[in-house]
């Protein structure tokens, strides 16, 4: 069976307070060009029966969102003969769907869509599991995480942000993200940084959507949701985005409120917030399939995201177009995991020998 | 009155022949999802989702939702049968449900439920129609404190339920607890009490345990009695829904409160499994001869399943404002209105009118057609007790395995089922409560992470527990109901030495 | 559940060995997750609130408590003491239920999930309720059908299938 993986996890951090400057970047930039599927070979093997894509996280969030909208788009434009069905094993965050692809081998009718805790769920509890044991088939997109406060916060650039945590009482600034020692904390710590001595409450919740209402409620002072997670709080004047945490503005120049559209918002880094992350959405297929099923499902997502209604979903979420397959995608990967690493150490992340 | 006005519009989006067969075949698809446990409404929403891509989105999103309240009634009949709840929220269903049925009166038993479940919808929709807009910014007030003081009134108001040892009661809950911290913890991603069981990680399925606890472990204790249902040579009789009807009216207050703590619990949104666990120990608590309780008092029927369906129902509405889902399967419905490129939110109302007053409209149309379809059902439901024991009884075994395996993939669950089984079986002649364990089971996790969540934000301080009003009136009634068995001691205490007025 | 005694029948198990024994199995469980909770910590710790182990841990020591009552009562007091748990009969007529119902679960992995059920519902019907095994099978078959049609080709839930499905391309 084939897994489809999206991967959020984080492409990038850059944080100058530490020196470090993490180099996933560079393999982004040139993935965007570099996703050249074997349209030949694809035509050799087609799925005999229903392809299982195993999401690991739970129903609502953005990975679950994503997965049903990519079945959606196959039914919709028959891109597949067989039926996709889609099944959540969340448990152990996502450890679950990934050992579970990681068993079965050779099965080409079972993909897994990932977010970062491809990376962050072995690296922070120990469990038997690492990419490498799994087929990467493609990287869909990147997807982007923006700095969010409630729309009457006092607090309206990012300097005046790190500037209310330093000034403030230690730990009185409450971040919200979703889980625990994944991508939503590990953005935290590189924020926190910039303000020291001072610390920030990080509160964990199960969803990015329960996140923003939290904020929209006041019962926290900022978020890092991803743009999908906050858009229509964000068009309904309920919060306020301070800046996203990527190298370059968003490219995307349509209205989204009535005077600011995605690439109004400022970066982190041109701001005074030197933190860049984003998260990767890939797809990941079970070990040891061959290279013409591999091949075939590059070719599947291909489509997929040449569909006009994967170009709108683009857009709805701010997501940073950025495809690979292959190599480039391996490659992609290895950096990745070495800066998840670099960063959960830092954070003191890591589970016991690691 | 503009609510009206734009209710009527709905009504005319939805009235058409093709939507309305549209409604019957989403009810019928959900009534299936909700007996069989192996499935669950997002099953059915996630694979009728495709097909509907071929039809306008609102005649698609009123199948979908009508699936929706299909999979609501359907829960309650295998709860009531067999005492095998279809989807968490019957859990409760069972406790007077499945009673009822074994003293023959397994008809008038699925009479109350379904006549409850439209009772509760019906009233939930009432609140969406009218009160939209005030009651979103309701649900904005429920900060980690204040889902903390809701859970421990749900704790609070069972507290006390079954006669039973006290501490049998307390082992019970905390070994529910127990069971629910198993895997991953949310608030410091650690594993907990996995012991490096990969099968672990994922904890113990809520379904798996209830299937087991009271499913196979009925099933046993049946078996042990002798190979028979009881109740199966009851009458039918085929006048058993007004026959019914005409008992429920005095049940109006019990009906009333659990409307409310119903709708309130789907928007906040704290869902329709713990909304039939409060609402079922309310009514007992309030009920002027608790004891009947558990035996097969109908009331015991109404308070879960009207306070369920209107949960279920108003948990819509945060999903429609706020784009949070207060279940999976509306998890499922919001995944739908994104590829028809309809963001849920606080504009949806505005900018698309014509879409949501059409679901709003089907909302009242599909739980009529689904109470029909429904009730016309019962005599046929009802009957399935009077097919022989030995071939009903694998037929069940076989549907409670395969219902233990979908919850999670997984056949360890299909063992841990048969554990759970034989734990229900011993506990259930020992006189251990099951339901506190269910309860602390299904509700054990997000009690203990609001509490955490609410600790880290006040950084220790209890007193985020009175910070403001709302969550002071949460926290006060649920102390009042902790400490209800005492009152009520007291009270009859105080009334024996005013005289034995009614000895 | 009864707890009605048939008093012709031969007693297996007290209620009161049996109370020790469940009270037992708390107290197992309960040092299980102390032991656990102790080793992720109980108290308060820095970023991240009250420590994982926090509240099982309490759990673990409340529900310790109150298996120490339970358990106190039946050995001392010799609660239960007159009651039968169970007859030998009743507790056959269990084990003649579970035995199955665990050789079922059991080949479930190997010949799928369709075809032991019509065996199991086939084999049931025909010793406990003495029909033809004929009959048997063909209702075992008509349900195994129904499930498959109802997961597999209606709502695409993928259950465990053994060497059969394959045969015919599944």
């Amino acid at each position: 069976m084939t897994t489809i993986t999206l991967n959020f996890g984080p492409s990038r951090i850059t944080s100058r307070m530490t020196g470090r400057t993490l180099a996933c970047g560079a393999a982004m930039f040139l993935a965007t060009a570099a996703f050249q599927p074997d349209t030949a070979m694809a035509q050799g093997w087609e799925p005999a029966k229903p392809v299982e894509f195993l999401i690991p996280a739970g129903t609502g969030g953005g990975a679950d969102q994503m997965a049903r909208f990519i079945q959606g788009v196959i039914t919709k434009h028959k891109l597949m003969k067989q039926p996709m069905v889609v099944v959540n094993k969340s448990g152990g965050a996502g450890a679950e769907a990934f050992l579970d692809i990681k068993v079965s081998n050779r099965d080409p009718h079972k993909l897994v869509i990932t977010l970062s805790n491809l990376f962050t769920t072995p690296l922070g509890t120990n469990i038997p599991f690492n990419w490498k044991e799994i087929t990467p088939v493609s990287m869909l997109a990147l997807d982007q995480f923006i700095l969010w406060v409630n729309a009457e916060s006092v607090i309206k650039t990012p300097a005046e942000y790190i500037a209310a945590v330093k000034n403030g009482e230690d730990r009185q600034m409450k971040m919200g993200g979703t889980g625990s020692k994944q991508e939503d904390q590990i953005i935290t710590v590189a924020i926190e940084r910039l303000a020291a001595p001072k610390k920030m409450t990080y509160i964990p919740y199960k969803g990015g959507g329960e996140v923003a209402v939290q904020l929209v409620g006041k019962h926290i002072d900022s978020t890092v949701n991803n743009p999908i997670e906050a858009v229509s709080q964000w068009r309904a004047n309920a919060l306020r985005p301070l800046c996203i945490f990527d190298a370059k503005r968003s490219t995307y120049t349509g209205k989204v409120t009535a005077t600011m559209a995605w690439s109004d918002i400022p970066t982190c880094k041109e701001s005074g917030m030197d933190v860049e992350y984003q998260m990767l959405r890939g797809i990941f297929a079970a070990p040891g399939i061959t290279p013409a099923q591999t091949a075939y499902y590059v070719d599947l997502f291909k489509k997929v995201t040449e569909t006009p209604d994967w170009k709108e979903f683009m857009e709805q979420g701010a997501f940073n177009q950025t495809m690979l397959s292959g190599d480039a995608f391996k490659t992609w990967l290895t950096t990745a995991e070495k800066t998840h690493y670099d960063l959960m150490k830092e954070a003191g992340f890591l589970a016991t020998g690691k | 009155m503009e609510e009206i006005n734009a209710l009527f519009n709905g009504f005319a989006v939805v009235l058409t022949p093709y939507n309305m067969i549209l409604m019957v075949v989403g009810i019928l698809l959900g009534v299936i999802i909700g007996v069989l446990p192996g499935l669950g409404g997002a099953n059915g929403v996630a694979i009728l989702l495709p097909l509907t891509f071929s039809m306008p989105p609102t005649s698609a999103i009123i199948m979908l939702s009508c699936l929706y309240w299909g999979a609501l009634f359907g829960g309650a009949i295998t709860s009531i049968l067999f005492n095998i709840p279809g989807e968490p929220w019957s859990v409760a269903t069972t406790f007077d449900g499945h009673p009822m049925a074994q003293n023959g009166k397994a008809d008038e038993a699925l009479t109350t439920a379904f006549t409850s479940s439209f009772i509760g919808a019906l009233f939930a929709v009432i609140v969406i129609t009218f009160l939209a807009p005030l009651v979103a910014k309701f649900a904005l007030k429920f900060g980690p404190a204040e889902f903390f003081a809701v859970q421990f009134l749900t704790f609070a108001s069972f507290i006390g339920m079954g006669a039973g040892s006290p501490f049998k009661t307390i082992m019970a809950m905390c070994l529910g607890f127990a069971l629910a911290a198993v895997g991953l913890d949310t608030i410091t991603g650690q594993l907990r009490m996995t012991f490096d069981f990969i099968t672990l990680l994922k904890g113990f399925g809520f379904l798996v345990a209830v299937i087991g606890l009271f499913g196979i472990g009925e099933m046993l204790s049946s078996m042990e009695e002798g190979l028979e249902f009881k109740g199966a040579h009851a009458k039918l009789r085929l006048d058993a829904v007004l026959r019914t009807w005409k008992q429920l009216p005095k049940y109006w207050a019990t009906s009333l409160r659990s409307c409310l703590i119903g709708v309130w619990m789907g928007i906040t949104p704290g869902g329709a499994t713990p909304a039939s666990f409060m609402s079922y120990g309310l009514a007992r608590r309030f009920a002027k001869e608790p004891k009947t309780f558990g035996k097969g008092n109908p009331e015991g029927i109404v308070a879960p399943e009207t306070a369920a369906h209107a949960a279920g129902t108003a948990a819509l509405l945060p999903m429609l404002t706020l784009g949070i889902p207060g279940s999976p399967t509306a998890a499922v419905l919001l995944g739908g209105l994104l590829i028809w490129g309809l963001q849920p939110g606080p504009l949806l109302f505005v900018e698309k009118p014509d879409f949501v007053w059409g679901l709003i409209a089907s909302m009242y149309l599909g739980n009529l057609v689904g109470l029909i379809v429904v009730l016309t059902c019962v005599p046929a439901f009802a009957a399935i007790l009077r097919v022989p024991f030995s071939i009903v009884a694998p037929v069940i075994m076989v549907i409670c395995a395969v219902g233990a395996y979908t919850v999670n993939n997984a056949i360890f669950d299909v063992w841990l089922m048969i554990v759970f089984g034989v734990m229900g079986y011993v506990f259930g002649k020992l006189k251990y409560p099951l339901a506190p364990l269910v309860l602390a089971l299904v509700l054990g996790d997000t009690a203990e992470s609001s509490f955490r969540q609410a600790m880290l934000a006040s950084q220790g301080s209890l007193s985020i527990f009175w910070a403001n009003p709302l969550v002071t009136t949460i926290m006060t009634l649920g102390v009042l109901m902790l400490l209800w068995p005492a009152i009520s001691w007291l009270r009859g205490l105080l009334r024996r030495q005013g005289g034995s007025v009614s000895a | 559940m009864s707890t009605e005694q048939q008093t012709d029948e031969t007693p297996l198990v007290s209620n009161r060995a049996m109370e020790i024994a469940t009270a037992l199995f708390f107290l197992l469980a309960s040092s299980i997750v102390i032991f656990d909770s102790l080793k992720l910590g109980v108290g308060w710790k820095e970023s991240e609130g009250p420590a994982a182990g926090y509240f099982p841990f309490y759990i673990g020591v409340i529900m310790a408590l109150a298996s120490l009552i339970v358990l106190f009562q039946g050995v001392v007091k010799r609660v239960g003491a007159g009651k039968t748990f169970v007859t030998r009969e009743g507790f056959n007529s269990v084990i003649l239920v579970l035995i199955p119902l665990i050789i079922y679960v059991g080949t479930i992995e190997y010949i799928g999930i369709y075809v032991a059920s019509a065996l199991y519902i086939a084999l049931f019907m025909w010793h406990f309720g003495k029909y033809n095994i004929f009959m048997g099978l063909a209702v075992g078959t008509g349900v195994a059908l129904g499930l498959f049609a109802m997961f597999e080709i209606w709502f695409l839930v993928p259950l465990p299938k053994g060497p059969l499905e394959e045969f015919f391309g599944y």
